[in-house]
């Protein structure tokens, strides 16, 4: 059986996925996400010593193509359909804690 | 052509031979499916953003090659003509592209998907982007950011999903065909939901250049329309080998030879005892086997077979899918593309950014994801997923050694009501449990309408086949519709 969500389990998952939570969404996701997870250690009860996982079921196997100089998408279309631009870049807030 | 008759009631097909005699312009044709997707739509919600001026532009393009054709002789291209919806997960360069989330709201893809594209290149009018469960997360089109939309044989009830946009389309002859996406049955259960023909292809058969990406080992783009047959001839122009998609797989075209023969006497049906399970609608129970004798009094040989792992493959679909949509989203943060919500810093804005534009869902299974992936959790959840997809996809080699086709329900009861779900997920992902196995095995799908319940809801039957077998669903759907009539069925909830 697996144990039941925290809070703080909650909170760290959703640090990990980079969102923020309503405290309303934290309880909301504990409670669905330990049921969900309790369903789901079934799988556990299965012996699988000797199974190799199936990340794909194609062939796994390098696809390469050679190294030419191909025409890309236009910058400015690409620029377009960010929220903020300048000078052709992507403008965010600071990224380094400079003062 | 005769004005009495309903444009909108023509097959792919039909339209076909009639634009390419002269007997029907496309133009006419276009217009007969905008009005009456201008009269349906605000009942239906089938559409998130609609392109009439591309489609009407289209249109007087294909009348003018086919005139030229006709006085020169010269070939038209396959498809010229055709209305097609396209589902809001595929990329249609310069149309907007939501993928269901208000976090692409006013996103623009600059260029189009390839099987958009080959299709484009074929001679299709793309008549709109069709709705769908926010990234394709979801089994009714309920998680739609932009609102519900209704199944066309009930308003009240839900067209299935994520598809739902696509399917209730065509059902509703808004349409003759449409795109959908299936990565655990979001072709298969809205076809079945709305009585329409849907293939899931094999894993790698359709490119994925231009598809919004949710659980990459598991996407497919796949295919709505009323009949086999226009799915077939749809299929044969989306298939193919794309160098820009590293999965797609050099397989040679398909060519679906699809002749007026019925006879099955050299086709093995599998009848998996595992799709047969207590709580399972009755009648949808009863509409498949009595599809599966039909089947057989056509010279099909039926035999009972087993998926003894079938009941793992929604534990494992729910830890691999949110898995791999955890690393697939975590490019959506305000920066690049979509509206963003500002902060002092970046890593607010990126928290802030999704956690108030993704819905409810996408945030449901990206928690789920990350938590299957990280640290301590990773060998006992998504470890063991993997492995135990292993022992699925055996089952189905299995299987294969034994019989050509599989037959089974493809889900296990018609279209719920509306709100059924809300709030209950594990409730909302146990309608997936006749689909997922497919696409956790690669192999391809395809469903289509073999009854109705006592509320006069379509049920649908589905089809599995080896890798690369789409051709012989293709025909056993095919040869099914030719010796019956519930294909022919048209929603009367909606007129």
């Amino acid at each position: 059986m697996t144990p039941m969500l925290t809070l703080q389990e909650v909170e760290h998952i959703a640090r990990l996925a980079r969102l923020t939570l309503t405290d309303e969404e934290k309880e909301r996701f504990r409670r669905q996400l330990s049921e969900i997870l309790e369903y789901a250690a079934r799988l556990q009860a299965l012996d699988t010593g000797d199974i190799l996982p199936t990340f794909s079921v194609l062939p796994p196997q390098n696809v390469l193509r050679a190294d030419e100089i191909q025409r890309s998408l236009d910058t400015e279309d690409i620029l377009r359909n960010a929220a903020k631009t300048e000078k052709h870049q992507f403008r965010v807030p600071p990224v380094l804690d400079i003062p | 052509m005769n004005d009495t008759r309903d444009l909108t009631n023509l097959t792919v097909t039909d339209a076909l031979a009639a634009l390419r005699s002269g007997e029907l312009s496309c133009t006419e044709l276009v217009r007969a499916f905008l009005e009456r997707i201008e009269r349906l739509e605000p009942r239906l919600h089938a559409f998130i953003t609609l392109t009439p001026e591309l489609a009407l532009r289209q249109a007087a393009a294909a009348d003018r090659q086919y005139t030229r054709a006709r006085k020169s002789g010269e070939s038209t291209p396959p498809l010229l003509g055709i209305p097609l919806a396209v589902k809001d997960l595929l990329a249609l360069a310069g149309v907007r592209c939501t993928c269901g989330s208000r976090i692409l709201d006013n996103f623009v893809p600059p260029y189009s998907a390839t099987v958009v594209q080959r299709l484009l290149d074929a001679g299709v009018v793309v008549l709109g982007k069709t709705n769908t469960d926010e990234f394709a997360m979801g089994s009714s089109t309920e998680n739609s950011a932009y609102g519900v939309t209704r199944n066309p044989w009930n308003v009240k009830h839900v067209p299935g999903g994520s598809s739902g946009g696509s399917a209730a389309a065509v059902a509703a002859r808004m349409t003759p065909a449409a795109l959908g996406t299936d990565t655990g049955g979001s072709v298969r259960q809205p076809a079945s939901f709305c009585g329409v023909t849907g293939l899931k292809p094999t894993y790698g058969r359709v490119s994925r250049f231009g598809l919004v990406a949710y659980g990459s080992s598991l996407d497919t783009v796949g295919v709505f329309a009323r009949t086999a047959a226009d799915v077939a001839l749809l299929f044969s122009h989306m298939a193919g080998f794309d160098p820009r998609d590293a999965t797609s797989v050099d397989f040679p075209l398909p060519l679906p030879c699809l002749d007026g023969k019925t006879n099955l006497k050299d086709v093995r049906i599998g009848v998996p005892q595992e799709y047969f399970i207590e709580g399972i609608q009755p009648e949808v129970e009863g509409a498949v086997k009595a599809a599966i004798t039909h089947l057989e009094k056509l010279g099909a040989v039926v035999l009972p077979i087993s998926l003894p792992h079938t009941e793992y493959a929604l534990p494992v679909y729910y830890l691999i899918a949110p898995a791999e949509a955890s690393a697939n989203l975590a490019r959506y943060d305000g920066v690049r593309f979509g509206p963003r919500v500002e902060a002092e810093n970046i890593l607010d804005l990126f928290c802030n950014t999704r956690g108030q534009l993704f819905g409810a869902e996408v945030k449901r299974r990206i928690m789920l994801g990350t938590y299957a992936l990280s640290a301590g959790y990773y060998d006992a959840y998504y470890g063991q997923a993997q492995k135990v997809r292993t022992l699925i996809k055996q089952d189905f080699e299995k299987a294969f050694e034994l019989v050509d086709v599989i037959a089974a329900p493809v889900a296990p009861s018609t279209a719920f009501k509306i709100g059924e779900h809300a709030d209950d997920p594990l409730a909302m992902y146990l309608e997936d449990i006749f689909t997922l196995p497919a696409n956790l095995a690669g192999v391809p799908g395809l469903a289509f309408p073999v009854g109705f319940d006592y509320q006069g809801l379509p049920v649908g039957m589905q089809l599995m086949g080896a890798p690369f077998g789409e051709e012989m669903l293709l025909r056993l759907a095919h040869v099914y519709q030719q010796t019956t009539t519930w294909h022919l069925q048209t929603p009367t909830g909606v007129d």
